[in-house]
């Protein structure tokens, strides 16, 4: 008697629960959402010249494809290989595939004691002074920001710390012909503040950054 | 370690205890019927729910009414949860699967859907590239308020066993499920979800974007109802994320103010139960005993973390870079952690979410320093009692409360009493395996999965053979005994080549063993705790004397720590020692 009684609740109430918190409630939120904050509910989507170029909050890679025989370049995943575009700052390492997949995001992974996280860590320093030193002559691998070795958790981290960003800031005055005093004010302009004043880290948007750059001296064609 | 970082976690527990006072008084109001300030709002679809589901919100349940109503109506979410994964073009029709993604097998969703109905939301899949929006909003979000809900009435029901005067009945369960989604998850959720729309989270029901970035270079960003699941899934301490990378994910934390925000949200009600606890039976003191208890073990666990994580890793320092704090970088274990919310905000989320069952991430638990990572194990190894996942941790510890009276009654020789009521030898064996439920779930299973060949290959290959590989499958297992949620994330079983499900496959070996801790280790200790608030509703309560032991001073607080850290430790210790204490001990790499 009561058994069947649980049964009929419980096929009824798991219906009727479902309409409201997992069809009522998300639509109404996205109703609110898309009148009061458009911007943020569409993910705050950046346009150059009315083209979509990204969304401000979304890391992404600032890497030119490698080009060979007017073939684009493929590694064995059929992803393209990259270079950095040494006109623009840089996000930090990705796990991703490719780096920066914003529709597959993903963590290393990467243990504290592994051989493979050291292997990983230094293949970017690596590349971050193969970067950044022949503009920054003095920059050791002792120097090297920890942000910049080591790789986002979603791999689409849209920030760098602002001694990253100061690191870059040599390569970026000496390509694109600016006083190293401009790009210093540009950092310091797009750098984010700690929540409320005290919680977690300042961070350089490198998008925004790097489209005021492209606004001022030009942006690739 | 900065002064700011420091101050983030003291601060974060001075905010959380002033929001939980006030809403533990608010739900001793809901759980009594009493008057409420958003009565006018809820009375009408309470009532009118009540009628479509044939309730009669006053009847009184026995405990074992009580237990069945629970179990069979998570069966019927198990079963409305499994078919919407499994039938995802099905609903094509509604718009809400923009990408056409393909149902995931069925290994992938029997573990999901026990996933989600334990309210442990563990995930072998990537939110992004498996689910449709439809799954999302209908399957998971829908579970995300009833798990916790579910897990709130039984938190009631053995309170109202603690406190019952005369009789069998612990309430009745409708009531409190439908009371719980109304008059708490609702709200807060609600307000929840437009603050972090506010500060940038995504809400939306279109296309994933394509676009090229400034250097030419083609992308794709998914999107979705993204904000409206991330408010639930923090308050009802599921943790499931939207997407992969869960709560490291802009569109899903924002800003280091959402990081606070969604930390609040995750121990707000299990704090808040504490304070409704000591209301409810009359004594705040016992309330604040309890909180003590948790707020003292809370801190611990945080401060060791942020020291940990703020040291850096071997791996950093094999290489070749410097850890400490320098002008414009705060230092120390980066990998997997977002700039944005930095050391500390990433080792307190950590906490915050290992010690209640919730699970969530900030950052990539498997990248964390051996120290770092034994935090959270030990966290789990403790049962969900330090906060605890919503409604389960009140449960639990009121658990581990009984045994510290039991052994405190022991040694000044009196027959235990708490509250009043007489905890004798049937009470005692009903907590004593209601708490062992747990460990034995996770020591087993990770025994199975350590031991064979078809657990062994959800191991990744960068851990295999190390002791990080031993960690990854024990926190798996772990977590999952403990429906938290949280992993070591490079343990897979779920191969998934495109985007979409089509041509992937899942390992039935883990998905399966995976499903069934889950199950059991969520179900099992249900049923104690409402036995034994069955066997309690009834007792006489007779005056305290001059020999009563105190349950709400300093004393017992001491005690009761020393029992859950004994039981946590004395089960888990040589599990912890083969795992994360042995990288946390040495600069060896392995592999």
């Amino acid at each position: 008697m009561t058994l069947r009684r649980d049964i009929v609740t419980s096929a009824i109430g798991i219906l009727v629960l479902t309409l409201f918190c997992g069809i009522l409630y998300p639509l109404v939120i996205t109703g609110i959402s898309q009148v009061a904050f458009p911007g943020n509910a569409d993910g705050q989507m950046v346009y150059v010249n009315g083209k979509l170029v990204g969304s401000k909050i979304i890391g992404q890679n600032f890497s030119l494809q490698v080009v060979k025989h007017g073939k684009p370049v493929v590694d064995k995943s059929g992803n393209p290989v990259t270079v950095p575009d040494p006109r623009y700052f840089q996000t930090r390492p990705s796990a991703t595939a490719p780096p920066n997949n914003a529709a597959s995001t993903a963590f290393s992974n990467l243990g504290p004691n592994n051989v493979a996280t050291e292997q990983a860590i230094s293949a970017n320093i690596r590349a971050y002074l193969a970067l950044e030193k022949p503009y920054d002559p003095e920059l050791t691998t002792a120097k090297v920001p920890v942000d910049a070795a080591n790789s986002s958790a979603s791999g689409i981290d849209p920030d760098i710390s602002v001694a990253n960003a100061d690191i870059q800031a040599h390569r970026i005055a000496a390509v694109r012909h600016l006083p190293m005093s401009t790009v210093l004010r540009l950092i310091s302009q797009y750098t984010t503040g700690r929540g409320l004043g005290f919680s977690g880290e300042p961070g350089v948007d490198v998008l925004e950054l790097n489209l005021v750059l492209d606004r001022m001296t030009g942006g690739r064609g | 370690m900065t002064f700011l970082g420091w101050l983030t976690i003291f601060l974060f527990a001075a905010l959380l205890t002033v929001l939980a006072m006030p809403l533990g008084r608010y739900m001793a109001a809901v759980y009594a019927g009493e008057r409420t300030f958003l009565d006018p709002l809820f009375l009408t679809p309470e009532r009118l729910f009540y009628k479509v589901m044939r309730v009669d919100p006053k009847r009184g349940q026995d405990w074992k009414a009580y237990a069945k109503s629970v179990i069979i109506f998570s069966l019927f979410g198990w079963l409305l949860l499994y078919f919407i994964l499994r039938s995802q073009t099905l609903w094509n029709w509604t718009g809400l699967n923009p990408q056409g993604f393909h149902s995931a097998p069925w290994n992938v969703s029997f573990n999901t859907t026990s996933s989600f109905v334990t309210n442990t939301n563990w995930q072998y899949y990537g939110g992004e590239t498996t689910m449709s929006y439809f799954s999302q909003m209908a399957g998971l979000t829908v579970q995300n308020f009833l798990s916790a809900g579910v897990g709130i009435a039984v938190a009631v029901a053995l309170i109202r066993g603690i406190i019952g005067r005369s009789g069998k009945s612990l309430g009745n369960f409708w009531f409190d499920l439908i009371r719980t989604v109304l008059w708490v998850l609702t709200p807060i959720s609600f307000v929840v979800a437009l603050v972090l729309v506010f500060q940038g989270s995504i809400q939306n029901l279109s296309h994933y974007v394509s676009f090229n970035g400034p250097t030419g270079l083609a992308n794709q960003i998914a999107m979705g109802p993204v904000a409206s699941q991330e408010a639930i899934k923090n308050i009802g301490t599921n943790g499931g994320g939207f997407f992969n990378t869960n709560s490291a994910h802009p569109f899903e934390n924002p800003t280091a103010f959402t990081n606070l925000v969604e930390m609040l949200s995750v121990l707000v009600i299990p704090a808040a139960l504490v304070f409704m606890y000591g209301k409810m039976v009359g004594n705040r003191r016992q309330g604040y005993a309890i909180y003590a208890t948790m707020m003292v073990m809370f801190l611990g666990a945080a401060c060791v973390a942020y020291i940990a994580e703020a040291h850096g890793s071997p791996a950093q320092h094999a290489a070749g870079l410097h850890t400490q704090a320098i002008a414009g970088s705060a230092g120390g274990n980066m990998e997997g952690k977002e700039q944005r919310f930095g050391i500390a905000g990433s080792a307190l989320f950590d906490v915050v979410t290992t010690v209640t069952s919730c699970g969530a991430v900030n950052s990539a638990i498997e990248s964390f320093t051996g120290i770092g990572g034994a935090v959270p194990m030990a966290n789990l190894s403790a049962s969900e009692v330090i906060f605890g996942g919503v409604g389960t941790g009140l449960y639990s510890i009121l658990l581990y409360v009984l045994l510290a009276v039991f052994i405190g009654g022991l040694m000044v020789g009196r027959t235990p009493e708490y509250l009043g009521k007489k905890i004798e030898a049937r009470e005692i064996k009903l907590v004593a395996i209601g708490l062992l439920i747990t460990p034995l779930a996770a020591l087993l299973s990770t025994a199975l999965a350590t031991a064979s060949a078809a657990g062994r290959q959800s191991i990744s290959t960068a851990a295999a053979g190390s002791p990080q590989g031993f960690s990854e499958t024990f926190y798996a297992y772990l977590s999952q005994a403990n429906n938290n949620g949280s992993a070591f994330a490079g343990y897979s079983a779920f191969v998934q080549p495109n985007a979409g499900n089509l041509g992937s496959h899942g390992i039935t070996f883990a998905n399966l063993l995976g499903g069934f801790t889950m199950l059991f280790a969520r179900f099992a200790p249900i049923l104690f705790a409402l036995a034994v608030a069955g066997t309690l509703a009834g007792k006489r309560v007779s005056p305290a004397g001059l020999g009563t032991m105190r349950t709400d001073n300093p004393t017992f607080v001491i005690l009761l720590i020393g029992v859950i850290v004994l039981v946590g430790a004395l089960t888990f210790f040589p599990a912890l020692l083969l795992g994360p204490i042995v990288q946390g001990l040495t600069n060896h790499l392995y592999g």
